[in-house]
């Protein structure tokens, strides 16, 4: 979990806010996120934090407040005024979204390896021997077995899935990934290898990952940085072994409380 | 000479909301220095604020009020109000823990945990690999074990591969949370040696051990940690 110091932001987010018509999705939700960190996003359903994982991920349009992200070339976008087609370039390219249903994820219609070499293509690779090449590379690396390739995910257990949905995440190498309880729904032990792996990965290509969560044991080792949220608001954040040792909310302190002991 | 950790009227409680909002205070005052090459133990009765002290200097705890300067890599660290990426980068470069228990990612071997910090600060996988297995087989921890995840191992196997997870980065200030409770008379031998190799290279340690001779052999001071009482006029 290495962090570089004085660089500027990734992505920088201020007073985002989102209403369904009256009610409160989330409210003036502002932080930064830097190169190589991992944010993750705690509170129980309904707190907000889906919400602010779609209006950041572009999927919900804001009600108020600003995010900017800052490019390749390093030009800083106000979000909200790219293009539907710059938006969607970003997307494929210098983003992941691993979604907590790897069906939502992937396309459970074409094979293993296709799911994994779309992303090339759509960044311009037409190279049938670098795609495939690169999608063998990528299932080996998140431990599916070369010969499940040609197969498509529908055969695949839910573990399998969820390698494979970050593998055509990360193979374009994105400098920002968002995760939706990537645990979520996984036997014990195929969660703690997804854990490993997603962890080795994120350090290895020192991306910056957003990963909202509930389960307070896995924000504890994959985050650097904690944020609680409750009813839409952002109740604590900082330091993520601060918050979870020591923490200050009401809210806080009610779920470090409530984890189950094994 | 600039101390390497400086420790100013920092001040501890908790608010237990879930018991009503109740206010524990745990510590008040506290003050006090660590010189380079030099290893201090806190000392004093369970109960008396030992581990809350170091969790604050670790940053694992918040502060009250008070400083925590730690002097980093070219300048000098308040953890006190330190931001976490300024606090990770200095837990990278210059502030280690051992603690009273393992805690690891499931499934890694356990020479790849020891070679993890070294590897955060720059080393080579080869390089930290080389170097975690030394301290394994000098900790006499058996090599079949270097490859497995220590969930299953003893709480002394357990305590060794975290001592050297500890000890490996080298950094300039470790913290010590009763490392050699659960270890043999031999491997708490390789401990003192490991702490006095560390105190000559100029390295500083702040430590709590139960274990008087463990103490006499390696503490240059102790500070009793009574004296910041809560409620204790300083």
């Amino acid at each position: 979990m290495s962090v570089l110091l004085d660089d500027a932001p990734l992505l920088s987010v201020d007073g985002l806010t989102r209403f369904y018509g009256p009610r409160i999705g989330c409210r003036d939700v502002s932080f930064d996120l830097y190169p190589g960190e991992v944010l993750a996003v705690v509170g129980e359903s309904g707190s907000g934090k889906t919400t602010l994982l779609n209006c950041l991920a572009g999927r919900l349009p804001l009600s108020s407040g600003n995010v900017s992200y800052r490019m390749r070339d390093g030009v800083v976008c106000d979000l909200a005024l790219l293009g539907e087609a710059e938006r969607r370039f970003l997307m494929r390219t210098d983003w992941g979204f691993v979604h907590q249903n790897p069906a939502d994820g992937l396309r459970m219609n074409v094979s293993a390896g296709a799911n994994v070499g779309e992303r090339l293509m759509a960044i311009g690779d037409r190279h049938y021997c670098n795609i495939r090449g690169s999608a063998l590379s990528w299932l080996e690396r998140v431990e599916v077995p070369a010969d499940r390739i040609d197969d498509d995910p529908r055969g695949f257990s839910g573990g399998m899935r969820q390698r494979l949905q970050i593998a055509r995440n990360l193979v374009t190498a994105p400098r920002l990934v968002f995760m939706d309880e990537p645990t979520g729904g996984l036997d014990v032990s195929v969660q703690a290898r997804l854990l490993d792996l997603i962890r080795a990965l994120v350090a290895d290509l020192g991306m910056a990952a957003l990963v909202v969560t509930h389960d307070l044991a896995v924000a504890r080792l994959l985050s650097h940085r904690i944020m609680v949220m409750k009813a839409g608001e952002v109740v604590e954040e900082g330091l993520t072994d601060r918050v979870l040792d020591d923490p200050h909310a009401p809210y806080t302190q009610l779920l470090v409380s409530s984890i189950l002991q094994v | 000479m600039q101390p390497r950790l400086e420790v100013s009227d920092v001040a501890k409680s908790f608010t237990m909301h879930l018991r009503g909002g109740i206010h524990i205070p745990v510590v008040a005052n506290v003050s006090f220095t660590l010189m380079p090459g030099e290893c201090v133990v806190l000392g004093g009765p369970s109960g008396a604020g030992k581990s809350s002290i170091l969790k604050m200097i670790y940053g694992n705890y918040a502060v009250d009020r008070g400083a925590i300067r730690v002097a980093g890599e070219g300048d000098v660290i308040d953890i006190a109000i330190a931001g976490p990426r300024r606090v990770l980068a200095l837990r990278r470069d210059t502030l280690g823990y051992v603690s009273q228990f393992l805690r690891v990612v499931p499934r890694v071997a356990s020479r790849d945990l020891v070679a993890e910090p070294l590897v955060e600060r720059g080393a080579s996988r080869e390089e930290a690999l080389a170097k975690a297995d030394a301290l394994l087989c000098r900790l006499n921890l058996p090599e079949r074990l270097w490859h497995l995840p220590p969930a299953t191992f003893s709480g002394g196997e357990q305590q060794r591969v975290n001592i050297a997870r500890g000890f490996i980065a080298g950094h300039p200030l470790l913290l010590l949370d009763e490392p050699t409770a659960s270890l043999d008379a031999k491997n708490r031998d390789v401990v003192i040696a490991l702490i006095e190799e560390g105190k000559a290279a100029g390295r500083s340690f702040l430590g709590i051990f139960h274990d008087a001779e463990m103490r006499a052999a390696v503490a240059d001071r102790e500070i009793d940690v009574t004296a910041f009482a809560p409620g204790v006029a300083a």
